[in-house]
C-alpha cells in the first residue's frame, strides 16, 4: 500500500511523559479486567456463542457504517474486541480444571438432513486458544490504530470476522460446523494480505490461499469419510470414542495430515509462511503466527490423535522426524536472511516444529510443552510481530542493514525488543523456556536422537536471534535513522505490548497457572492414544503366541 | 381407434407458459413499452412455480410426468427465467435489442425445458429439446447489428443441430431394437437382454448429444465463444436453465432407461466428468474475458455435477438437484454484476472496482467465492452434498480428484476477487444500475447465504 511517509513530529522535552501516563493507566487496566470478569462471571449468557458471534455482528455493523467515519470505525471495533475479551473471561474464572471432559457445551440441532448439530464446547486444549484470540485481537485493532489508513472500515470488519471465525475453529465440536470455521476463516485472512499487505502482497494472498485450500479439501474428503464411518454423525466426540480399522486410519490420518500440516506448517509445505508473514500487515502478521497456524498443531491434538489414536502413533516418529527437520531447517534459513519480517517468519517454522515435536512426543511434558508453547509462541512471536510493525511505522523499512544503533534512538523499544528476543530463545524466568524445556524433555524421553538435534534448534535460534537484535541495536547507528527525530513507543503501543509482557514472565515465573488448564486433558487424550498402542502390541503378542 | 381425452392437469403450468409466451409475441405489436412484457413473464413465470407441486401426476399414456424429480428441475428453470428477465429488463434496452420477441423466446425456451424435465418418452425428450434449443438460437442472434452475437448463434445452432441429429440417430436406434420410445418400456426390455453393440452405440450417441448440450469435454467447444458471443443476459441463461434441463434428462435416461446398463455408462460418464473438470479448470485459469472465464467456470461446474450422475442412487440425484438450484443462483449474479458494469468484458476491467463501485465488487466477492466452493456459501453445500453422495457410493478417488480441481478452480475467481481489491483503480468503469438488476443481484446473493448457512430449506 502506498504508505505516505509521515514521520511522527518529535516532542522532545515530553519523551518520558508517555510512559509516565501508560503506567497511570495499569491500574485502570487492571481493574477493568477485574471488574469485567467479575461481572462477566455472574452473568449467565451462552460464553462461547457470544464470544464467536459477537465480533462476527461487530464486523457486519462495521461493514455498513458509512464511509469516512474511520474514527468511529476504530472505537467501535476496539470496543467490540475489548468487550469480546471481558466476555471471554468466564472461560478462566468458571472453567473446571478436574475434568476432561467438554465445558460451555451448547448443542442445538442445525441440517437436521445430515444429522449436523451446532455443537460447541472446549475442555483444557482449547480453552487457551479462546482467551489467547480475544486477547492478541484487541492488540492487533490497537496496533493497527495509525497504521491502516486506507480502507479503515473494511479492515476492521475482517479482522473482527476473523477473530469469531478463529474461535469458532477453536470451539467447534461438530466436524462441519469445524470445516466451515476453518475455511471461512480463509476469506478475511485472505482479503488482510492481499489489500493491506507488502509490496509483493497478492502474490503471498494467492499463494497462502491456494496452499491452504488445497490441504483443506482434502481433509473435507477425509471428513466426509469420517462421516459415513461413525453411522452419519458429526459428532467429534463420539469420533473420539469410536474405533476405525487400522488402513482406513492410516488413510485418514494422511487426509487430515495435508491440512494440518499445511497450517502449522510443517517442513515440505512452509513455503507459504514467509511470504504471507512477510507480507501481510502487521496485525495479519500477529493473528497469522499468533493464533492461524496453531491451528494446525491443535487439529493433529483434536482430530488425529484421539479419532485415529493408532495411526497417530504408527505415524509419530515419522512426524517427530519432520518436526525436527523443520526446526534445524527454520533456524538455519533464519541465519542467512536479510528482511527482518521475513526471519521471525522462518523463525516461526522453527519454532512450530518444537510444538510438533512435543505433540508426537506422546507423552505429558512433551504434549504439555507443545500446547504451552503454542500459546509462548503466540505471545512471543505476536509480539515480535507488533514490535516490527511499531518500527516500520516510523522508517518504512523492513531490511536489517538499514537498521543499526537503534538503542541510542529508541530505548524504551529497545528494552521491549529484547524482552520478546530472551523469550524467543528461550531464556529461563520467560515463557519460551518453560515450554522449549518440557518439549527437549518430552522429545528426549520419546528419542534420543531427535532429542538432541531439536537441542541444537535451540543454539541456533539463540544465534540468529541474537544477531538479530545486535544488528538493529547495537553496532554503529545507522546515519539514515538520525534526524527524523523517530518517536520513541508512545502509550497506545505500550498498552498494546504490556499486556504481552506481562504474559512472558507470568508463563515463565509460574506456568502452573496454564498447565494447570491442560493437565486433566492431556492426561485423558494420552490415555486414549497410548491405550490403542497397546492394544495393539498386546495383539501382536497373541500373534506371536499362537 | 378410441383415444382417450388427456388428463391435462399436470400439464398446465407448460400450457400456461406456451400461451402466455404466443400472447406476448401478439403483445408485442401493440406494446409501446416492451418492459411490461418482461414483467408478464415474471409474474407467469411466478405462478407456474406456485401451481407446479399441486399439478402432479401423468398425462398422455404416460408420456408426461409430473413428478416430484421434475417439480424440483422445472422450479430451478423458472427461477433461472425470473431472475434473466429480471436481469435484462434495462440491459436489452441498452443494447438495443429491445423486442418483445425476447421475452416471448425466453418463455417458449423454458416450456421446452419443462417438457424434458417431464419427458417419460423420448419423442417429448426430443420435442422439448427442440423447443428450447430453437429459441436459444434466435435469443443468442438478437443482437442483430452486432457480428459476435450472428457468430454466436450461427455456431450454436450449427452445433446444437448436429447434437439434435444424434440424439434423434439414437433415439432411432433404440426405438429399431426394442420397439419403443417408452423410457420404461425400453428399461424392462433391457433387463432381459445382453448389451449388445448396437445398443451401447445408441446409447453412447445419446451420451453425445447431451454431452453437447451440457457443455461436457470434448463436446464443450462451442461453449465459450457462443457464451462470450451471446449477450451476456441471454449466456447467464444459457449457462444454468438449460443445463438443469439438460441434467434432469440424463438423470432419467439412465436411471431409467438404461438402468442395466449401469457399469457401462458409468465408466463412460466418469471419464467424461473427469475431462471436463480438468479442461474447464486449467482453461478456465489462462482467460482475459470474463465471459470466456465464466462458460470455463460452467463447464467446469458440470463436471461435478456429472460425478452425480456417475455415481448414481437417490442421494446423488438429490445432491445434483440441490447443486442445480444453488448453481443458477451464483452463476446469474456473477454474469449480473457483468451487466451491471458498463463495460465488463475484460478481467482487467475489474481493477479497483471496489473503490469507484464497493457495492458490485462485495457482491462479485460473494458470487465469486460462492463459485470456488468456500464456506459459509451455498457453493460449498452444493459441493459437499455431491462429494459426500459420491465417496457414499464408493467413489473416494473420484472425489480426490474433483476436490484438487476445486481447489484449483478457486485461482481464476480469486483472480477477480484480487482484480478488484487488491489492484490500483485503472478508469472508472461506469455501471447502469436499475431495479430489476438490482432485485435479482439481491435475490441470489441472499439465497447464497441462506442456503450457505441454513441448507434445510433446499434439502428434501
Amino acid at each position: 500500500m502506498g504508505h505516505a511517509s509521515h514521520p511522527v513530529e518529535t516532542e522532545a522535552p515530553e519523551s518520558n511523559f508517555p510512559l509516565m501516563r501508560t503506567v497511570a493507566m495499569i491500574p485502570m487496566l487492571a481493574l477493568l479486567i477485574f471488574f469485567g470478569a467479575e461481572v462477566a462471571r455472574n452473568l449467565h449468557y451462552p460464553v462461547l456463542s457470544t464470544v464467536i458471534f459477537l465480533p462476527i455482528f461487530g464486523a457486519v455493523a462495521i461493514i455498513l457504517m458509512k464511509r469516512g467515519h474511520d474514527t468511529l470505525v476504530r472505537w467501535t471495533a476496539l470496543l467490540v474486541s475489548i468487550t469480546t475479551f471481558l466476555l471471554s473471561l468466564p472461560l478462566y474464572t468458571n472453567f473446571n480444571k478436574g475434568t476432561a471432559a467438554m465445558q460451555f457445551v451448547e448443542r442445538s440441532s442445525w441440517i437436521r438432513a445430515w444429522s449436523i448439530e451446532y455443537f460447541i464446547g472446549v475442555d483444557g486444549i482449547s480453552v487457551l486458544f479462546v482467551l489467547l484470540s480475544a486477547l492478541l485481537t484487541i492488540l492487533c485493532v490497537t496496533v493497527s490504530w495509525t497504521s491502516i489508513t486506507e480502507r479503515t472500515k473494511e479492515f476492521y470488519a475482517a479482522l473482527l470476522l476473523l477473530e469469531g471465525l478463529m474461535i469458532g475453529v477453536f470451539c467447534s465440536l461438530d466436524l462441519f460446523l469445524f470445516y466451515m470455521f476453518w475455511e471461512a476463516m480463509l476469506i478475511p485472512m485472505y482479503l488482510l494480505i492481499g489489500i493491506w499487505g507488502g509490496p509483493n502482497r497478492i502474490y503471498a494472498a494467492i499463494k497462502f490461499f491456494l496452499f491452504t485450500l488445497v490441504g483443506s479439501v482434502l481433509m473435507l474428503v477425509g471428513i466426509i469419510v469420517l462421516y459415513l464411518h461413525t453411522d452419519r454423525s458429526f459428532d467429534m466426540l463420539r469420533m473420539m470414542s469410536s474405533h476405525y480399522p487400522y488402513d482406513l486410519q492410516i488413510i485418514l490420518f494422511w487426509a487430515f495430515f495435508a491440512a494440518f500440516a499445511v497450517k502449522v506448517p510443517m517442513f515440505p509445505v512452509h513455503t507459504w509462511l514467509p511470504d504471507a508473514h512477510t507480507e501481510a500487515p502487521t496485525a495479519g502478521s500477529v493473528i497469522l503466527a499468533g493464533i492461524l497456524i496453531k491451528m494446525g498443531a491443535y487439529g493433529f491434538l483434536r482430530f488425529s490423535m484421539p479419532m485415529l489414536p493408532e495411526a497417530s502413533k504408527a505415524l509419530a516418529p515419522a512426524m517427530m522426524v519432520l518436526s525436527v527437520i523443520g526446526i534445524i531447517y527454520g533456524a538455519v534459513i533464519c541465519l542467512g536472511q536479510t528482511d527482518l519480517k521475513r526471519l521471525i517468519a522462518y523463525s516461526s517454522v522453527s519454532h512450530m516444529g518444537f510444538v510438533t515435536l512435543g505433540i508426537f512426543a506422546l507423552n505429558t511434558q512433551g504434549v504439555q510443552g507443545g500446547i504451552l508453547q503454542m500459546i509462548n509462541h503466540g505471545i512471543v512471536t505476536g509480539g515480535l510481530f507488533l514490535l516490527i510493525g511499531i518500527v516500520y511505522e516510523r522508517t518504512h523499512t523492513r531490511r536489517i542493514a538499514d537498521y543499526g544503533g537503534v538503542a541510542s534512538v529508541l530505548p524504551v523499544y529497545s528494552a521491549l525488543f529484547m524482552v520478546f528476543t530472551l523469550a524467543a530463545i528461550g531464556l529461563p524466568g520467560t515463557n519460551g523456556f518453560i515450554g522449549e524445556f518440557l518439549i527437549l524433555l518430552g522429545g528426549f524421553t520419546a528419542s534420543k536422537t531427535l532429542g538432541v538435534l531439536a537441542a541444537t534448534g535451540v543454539i541456533i535460534g539463540a544465534a540468529y536471534m541474537l544477531w538479530l537484535y545486535q544488528n538493529i541495536f547495537f553496532v554503529e547507528t545507522n546515519p539514515t535513522l538520525l534526524g527524523h527525530g523517530y518517536r520513541d513507543v508512545g502509550m497506545r503501543e505500550m498498552l498494546t505490548l504490556l499486556p504481552l509482557v506481562v504474559l512472558v514472565f507470568w508463563i515463565g515465573v509460574y506456568p502452573n497457572t496454564f498447565l494447570s488448564f491442560m493437565d486433566v486433558s492431556v492426561q485423558g487424550l494420552l490415555e486414549r492414544v497410548n491405550s490403542a498402542g497397546q492394544a495393539n502390541v498386546a495383539a501382536q503378542i497373541i500373534e506371536v503366541v499362537k | 381407434m378410441n383415444i382417450p381425452y388427456p388428463d391435462l392437469t399436470p400439464v398446465i403450468p407448460e400450457i400456461i407458459m406456451a400461451t402466455v409466451a404466443s400472447l406476448l409475441l401478439l403483445a408485442e405489436l401493440v406494446a409501446s413499452n416492451k418492459r411490461a412484457l418482461g414483467y408478464i413473464g415474471i409474474v407467469v413465470a411466478a405462478i407456474a412455480i406456485y401451481l407446479l407441486p399441486a399439478c402432479k401426476g401423468e398425462s398422455f399414456g404416460g408420456m408426461f410426468i409430473n413428478d416430484t424429480f421434475s417439480v424440483y428441475f422445472k422450479t430451478i428453470c423458472l427461477i433461472s427465467l425470473i431472475l434473466t428477465i429480471l436481469i435484462s429488463l434495462k440491459y436489452i434496452q441498452v443494447q438495443q435489442a429491445d423486442f418483445g420477441e425476447y421475452y416471448s423466446l425466453l418463455l417458449f425456451s423454458t416450456t421446452g425445458m419443462m417438457l424434458m424435465a417431464s419427458a417419460r418418452d423420448f419423442i417429448i425428450v426430443f420435442l422439448g429439446i427442440e423447443l428450447m434449443s430453437l429459441s436459444l438460437y434466435i435469443l443468442c442472434g438478437i443482437k442483430k447489428h452486432d457480428p459476435r452475437s450472428t457468430e454466436a448463434a450461427m455456431k450454436y445452432f450449427l452445433l446444437g443441430a448436429f447434437s439434435s441429429a444424434l440424439l434423434l440417430y439414437g433415439i432411432s436406434m433404440v426405438y429399431g431394437l426394442t420397439t419403443s420410445t417408452d423410457i420404461y418400456r425400453i428399461a424392462a426390455y433391457l433387463r432381459q437382454t445382453p448389451p449388445t453393440l448396437p445398443l451401447m452405440l445408441s446409447m453412447t450417441l445419446i451420451i453425445v448429444a447431451f454431452s453437447f448440450k451440457i457443455a461436457a469435454v470434448p463436446f464443450h467447444m462451442w461453449a465459450p465463444d457462443v457464451y462470450e458471443g451471446a449477450p451476456t443476459s441471454v449466456t447467464a441463461f444459457m449457462s444454468t436453465a438449460p443445463k438443469a434441463a439438460a441434467f434432469a434428462v440424463l438423470g432419467r435416461i439412465f436411471f431409467t432407461a438404461f438402468q442395466a446398463f449401469e457399469p457401462y455408462w458409468t465408466t463412460i460418464l466418469i471419464v467424461i466428468s473427469i475431462l471436463t473438470m480438468a479442461v474447464g479448470t486449467v482453461m478456465a485459469i489462462v482467460q482475459t474475458n470474463i465471459k470466456r472465464m465464466l462458460a470455463y467456470s460452467s463447464i467446469a461446474h458440470a463436471g461435478y455435477i456429472l460425478i452425480a450422475i456417475a455415481v448414481g442412487g437417490n442421494e446423488a440425484m438429490n445432491a445434483m438437484k440441490v447443486y442445480l438450484l444453488i448453481y443458477t443462483f451464483m452463476n446469474l449474479g456473477a454474469f449480473g454484476i457483468v451487466i451491471l458494469l458498463d463495460k465488463g468484458e475484460n478481467i482487467s476491467d475489474y481493477n479497483g472496482l471496489s473503490k469507484s463501485h464497493p457495492y458490485a465488487a462485495a457482491l462479485m466477492l460473494v458470487f465469486m467465492f460462492s463459485l470456488a466452493g468456500i464456506p459459509p456459501t451455498a457453493g460449498f453445500i452444493g459441493k459437499f452434498y455431491i462429494f459426500m453422495a459420491a465417496i457414499n457410493a464408493g467413489y473416494t478417488w473420484l472425489v480426490a480428484i474433483a476436490v484438487i480441481f476445486s481447489a484449483i478452480s478457486a485461482y481464476f475467481y480469486l483472480r477477480i476477487i484480487m482484480n478488484m481489491y487488491m489492484k490500483p483503480l485503472g478508469e472508472t468503469v461506469g455501471i447502469t444500475p436499475s431495479l430489476g438488476l438490482a432485485a435479482a443481484l439481491f435475490i441470489s446473493a441472499v439465497m447464497i447465504f441462506v442456503i450457505g448457512l441454513a441448507p434445510s430449506v433446499v434439502l428434501f
